[in-house]
């Protein structure tokens, strides 16, 4: 039972990260038509808006403290965040400390202005053009910002903590009156899966409840008809590729603690995120978010030593063997609809 | 010539002549000069640009014919070379089983992934085949580690069994050959300051590109290219024209994995080692490259976009800031920094950036590839002269 | 004879009764049209017939065999072509290579792989697919891309692909829709040629009245998902039961 518990825990996390990149995977193709293969791109650079904003806390200057010596009995030269002038040393180091979840301000404008400029100076151009030139030219897209990334940030993974009051970890086990020590949880994870919540239904409540959500389902049943009605879907379509950009960066500003950023990661998850789309449904927002879990969590039980024992390596393909036989048996995926990508 | 039209037989003969010329070709600037280190006369470039070319070729027998895009051909390129290096292993040094092995394998396995990912169209069909070619790399990587050698790898060692080679002498390492031709053997020409090398291994792979695309050609000819064109055209007529879809792809499919299989094992002959990032995911994206690059669906579009770029990744990735210091030496010191930190980022360890730019751009204004880009130099030029035969372009739809 | 008999054929899309209960023969070798108001199941009941649906309910039999269940490749080569609404050609490929498919497809069947034979070597059949253009006077046309020619060119290559298989029942759907009135009467014209020169049975889903007058020999009339009337087209242009169906169209006929 603790054993089962444990791993559906494990599975939230990474399950949250598919879920929400596959819900704007989905949101871009369900609105607009296009399969984004730089979606995964913009995951990565949300997890780098986080490193950007911790490095832009820590800028400093160099002043030199008279009340401490170094061993020949000089003053020492510190160096003192900028931070620490504006909001004084105790408010700042609790700012540089919050970094991660501060840079979610940060990062929203960002993945904005970056989802406009994508849809405005690219996608937009390719609506009537074959899925295999989306696929490729946004495949493009994808290898590019990943480089820039690399040239700015270097290859190597960057280490962003999370806030020291999430460090921990905490016995699930106990909580819930099973054998201590058993269920131990990272703070962080179930952080995480609560953000991933908050935005899973922020998404779903705009899109139920205002109008302009409204259209943007009336677009995706029938895209004609809206089109049709006069209303500048153009617009809507911009805008909800900001949206789906966002959702795309905030999944990664809050993954930054759990996986410290590295510029190749947007493709790791991207290909992924692909699958959990497909075995969804194409279209369907809750299809994306209910396999992405599904799919996270059953990749955490695969990762099991009982199961590795009995089938080795099941966890490296299990998510793709899923896909293979959903795709075989139910070829629109779980939640799919009639008539979307069938040509 | 060989059962090719006109036209088709002098293609044949333009590629023939570039590839057993490349020695020559690839190596303009005479040793010593500062250009030298763009030459790309060298047997192992030489030998990459010539397989990587029978890779897209059969891909584009899959992608350019019927218009389904597989994201994971290098899947059967890895295959294929696991495939040789066993025979290595196993049989002999010999590289005619390794090659005939690697294709047979590759078919094989293309016709599983093949037979199930055909199923679906579209999209669906590209994920497929990604999440195929993803769970081989993964496995290669972890649980295929007793046939694959996982991280690091496979290459033939001293005391492999290799049942139909005579024992090796201590201290002889095991060398891939054709019937005792060594395929790493080279000889070297030297013309005034010029040195031009001519390898066997390059010339043996050659020689099977030249085959290869050659039967590409008769098959694009053929009324099963046809077909195949019509897929991609209409499957809705070909249904109502009574025929069977599926094995015409999955007949494609099967002949470009075979085609990536050789290519697998052509690799492994040249190179006698394998691992498992040559399955990974972008391997797969570069040969969608190369064929988009040159031309997806024309005949020597592919060719030219592996030949293309395999140099370029070669010649960017030596660039270092010394040599642009070099490039720019003539220009005022402010100028020269300008121009040394715009293009740095793009050259040297920024290939890879300089290859994603290079996909996009030819996606977004020249979808048609080289091939197309080449043609409508070509017309405008044609325009100028006579301005009435403009028909010959609809003429001939696959070039 | 019924070449084709279907019976008691029926399909539902979810809270629509497309098609109820229809019961329809058509006999060899006449041409036999299909009418209705939009929205009656004309192309529902043609969509069955040719395995792009299968229908709830009821049995069509061609030739005394069942359709149903079978893939649309499958009827096809049982001897049931389709003409589209707009016409369904390979716009990639020129007119010459449109021609060829359907001469290959008729002596090959399903898949045959023929890949490194010269097409130019199959004599027979390029001579075949040749005949077949001059039939139809898009000879001078052979080396075009099909997707560039004229709505009408394209209709005509479309009947010509089909009629290479030897069909034994062409189906139409609403040939002659979206056209100018001169290409209208030429596609009646060579559909009239066509029923007078071959073995072939038509079956035609037609809005254009005057279409229908010229050819058929016998029309049901199809109202919301079942068969009206059946009969002649003279017994049928007064029939008040169709007048009131189609009471505007049927006025513009006449």
């Amino acid at each position: 039972m603790d054993a089962i518990l444990l791993q559906i825990l494990n599975g939230l996390d990474k399950g949250s990260a598919y879920a929400l990149i596959a819900l704007g995977l989905t949101l871009i193709f369900g609105t607009l038509g296009v399969v984004n293969f730089a979606h995964g791109a913009l995951f990565m650079i949300g997890a780098f808006c986080a490193v950007t904003f911790s490095k832009m806390l820590s800028f400093s200057h160099i002043v030199v403290d008279e009340t401490k010596k170094d061993f020949l009995g000089n003053p020492l030269k510190v160096e003192v965040p900028y931070i620490h002038d504006l909001f004084g040393v105790t408010t700042g180091d609790a700012i540089i400390d919050w970094a991660v979840p501060l840079s979610i301000l940060f990062t929203i404008p960002v993945m904005i202005g970056i989802g406009f400029i994508m849809e405005r100076g690219l996608i937009k151009h390719f609506y009537h053009r074959p899925h295999a030139d989306q696929i490729l030219v946004t495949f493009g897209l994808a290898i590019v910002l990943q480089e820039v990334i690399k040239y700015f940030y270097g290859a190597n993974p960057i280490p962003t903590p999370a806030p020291a009051a999430f460090a921990g970890s905490f016995d699930f086990g106990a909580m819930l009156g099973f054998e201590a020590n058993n269920i131990i949880y990272p703070y962080w994870r179930l952080v995480y899966f609560a953000f991933a919540a908050v935005i899973i239904g922020a998404v779903f409540a705009f899109l139920q409840f205002t109008t302009f959500g409204m259209v943007v389902r009336a677009g995706m049943a029938d895209r004609e008809t809206v089109g049709l009605l006069g209303i500048d879907i153009d617009k809507r379509f911009t805008i909800m590729f900001g949206i789906a950009a966002a959702v795309a960066g905030l999944a990664g500003v809050m993954y930054a603690p759990i996986n410290s950023p590295n510029y190749h990661m947007g493709m790791d998850f991207l290909v992924l995120s692909f699958v959990v789309v497909v075995v969804g449904g194409m279209g369907s927002l809750p299809g994306a978010v209910l396999a992405g879990f599904l799919l996270g969590i059953l990749e955490s039980f695969a990762s099991m030593a009982v199961v590795l024992e009995f089938i080795p390596g099941i966890n490296q393909i299990i998510i793709y063997l899923v896909a293979i036989i959903i795709l075989l048996t139910r070829p629109r995926g779980l939640m799919g609809r009639k008539g979307v990508m069938e040509d | 010539m060989f059962g090719l039209n006109k036209k088709d037989g002098g293609l044949l003969l333009i590629v023939a002549f570039l590839a057993l010329a490349a020695p020559f070709i690839l190596n303009p600037f005479p040793e010593g000069s500062a250009m030298a280190q763009f030459n790309a006369g060298y047997p192992d470039l030489m030998q990459r640009l010539v397989i990587f070319g029978i890779f897209a070729i059969g891909f584009n027998i899959l992608f350019g014919l019927t218009g389904y895009l597989s994201f994971g051909h290098a899947a059967f390129l890895g295959v294929g070379s696991y495939a040789a290096i066993w025979m290595m292993k196993l049989l002999t040094m010999n590289v005619i089983p390794a090659i005939v092995v690697s294709i047979a394998i590759a078919g094989l396995f293309s016709l599983l992934v093949g037979w199930i990912s055909l199923r679906r169209s579209g999209i669906y069909f590209s994920i497929l085949t990604l999440a195929f070619a993803q769970m081989s790399y993964a496995l290669a990587y972890s649980v295929l580690t007793p046939i694959t050698g996982g991280e690091t790898g496979l290459q033939p060692k001293y005391n492999d069994p290799r049942i139909l080679d005579a024992a090796l002498e201590p201290g002889q390492s095991p060398r891939a050959n054709l019937f005792g031709l060594d395929m790493k053997a080279s000889s070297e020409l030297e013309i005034g300051n010029w040195i031009f090398t001519f390898n066997t291994g390059y010339y043996i792979a050659a020689i099977v590109m030249l085959l290869s695309f050659y039967l590409s050609i008769r098959i694009f000819r053929s009324p099963f290219g046809m077909m195949l064109r019509a897929v991609k055209s209409n499957q809705q007529r070909m249904n109502y024209t009574g025929l069977n879809t599926r094995p015409y792809t999955l007949a494609a499919f099967v002949i470009s994995g075979m085609y990536a299989g050789l290519a697998g094992g052509l690799l492994v002959a040249m190179d006698t080692q394998v691992g498992a990032e040559r399955m990974f995911w972008t391997a797969s994206g570069e040969v969608v490259l190369m064929t988009i690059l040159g031309g997806a669906g024309t005949l020597i579009g592919p060719v030219l976009g592996a030949g293309f770029i395999k140099y370029m990744e070669n010649i960017v990735s030596k660039i270092n800031k010394s040599v642009l210091e070099q490039w720019f030496a003539f220009m005022p010191d402010g100028i020269e920094d300008i121009m040394i930190t715009l293009i740095y980022p793009f050259v040297g360890k920024g290939w890879h950036l300089t290859l994603g730019l290079l996909f996009m751009l030819v996606v977004i204004f020249l979808p048609g590839g080289l091939v197309e880009g080449g043609q409508r130099i070509g017309k405008a030029f044609s325009r100028k002269k006579a301005s009435d035969d403009t028909t010959d372009a609809t003429k001939t739809p696959a070039e | 004879m019924a070449i084709l008999e279907i019976k008691d054929v029926g399909k539902r899309f979810g809270g629509l009764q497309a098609l109820g209960n229809v019961n329809l023969n058509v006999e060899e070798n006449t041409v036999h049209a299909i009418i209705g108001p939009n929205g009656a199941g004309k192309s529902t009941l043609l969509n069955c017939l040719v395995g792009k649906l299968i229908p709830d309910t009821g049995s069509v039999m061609f030739d005394g065999q069942s359709v149903l269940g079978r893939k649309p490749f499958e009827i096809n080569q049982m001897g049931i072509s389709r003409v589209f609404q707009t016409p369904e050609i390979f716009g990639d490929l020129t007119v010459m290579e449109n021609m060829l498919i359907p001469c290959f497809a008729k002596r090959d069947g399903a898949f045959r792989m023929h890949a490194i034979e010269s097409i130019a070597d199959e004599k027979d059949i390029v001579g075949k697919a040749e005949k077949m253009l001059e039939d139809m006077n898009l000879i001078d046309k052979r080396t075009m891309q099909s997707s560039s020619m004229s709505r009408g060119d394209k209709r005509r290559l479309e009947i010509a692909m089909c009629l290479a298989q030897d069909p034994r029942l062409l189906l139409l759907d609403e040939p002659t829709a979206g056209m100018a009135r001169a290409d209208t009467n030429n596609t009646i014209d060579l559909l009239k040629q066509i029923k007078d020169e071959r073995d072939i049975t038509i079956a035609i889903i037609e809005h254009d009245m005057h279409v229908v007058f010229s050819l058929a020999d016998r029309i049901t009339v199809l109202a919301q998902g079942t068969p009206l009337v059946e009969d002649t087209p003279d017994k049928i242009k007064g029939h008040p039961k169709v007048r009131e169906a189609y009471l505007g169209e049927s006025q513009d006929a006449a």
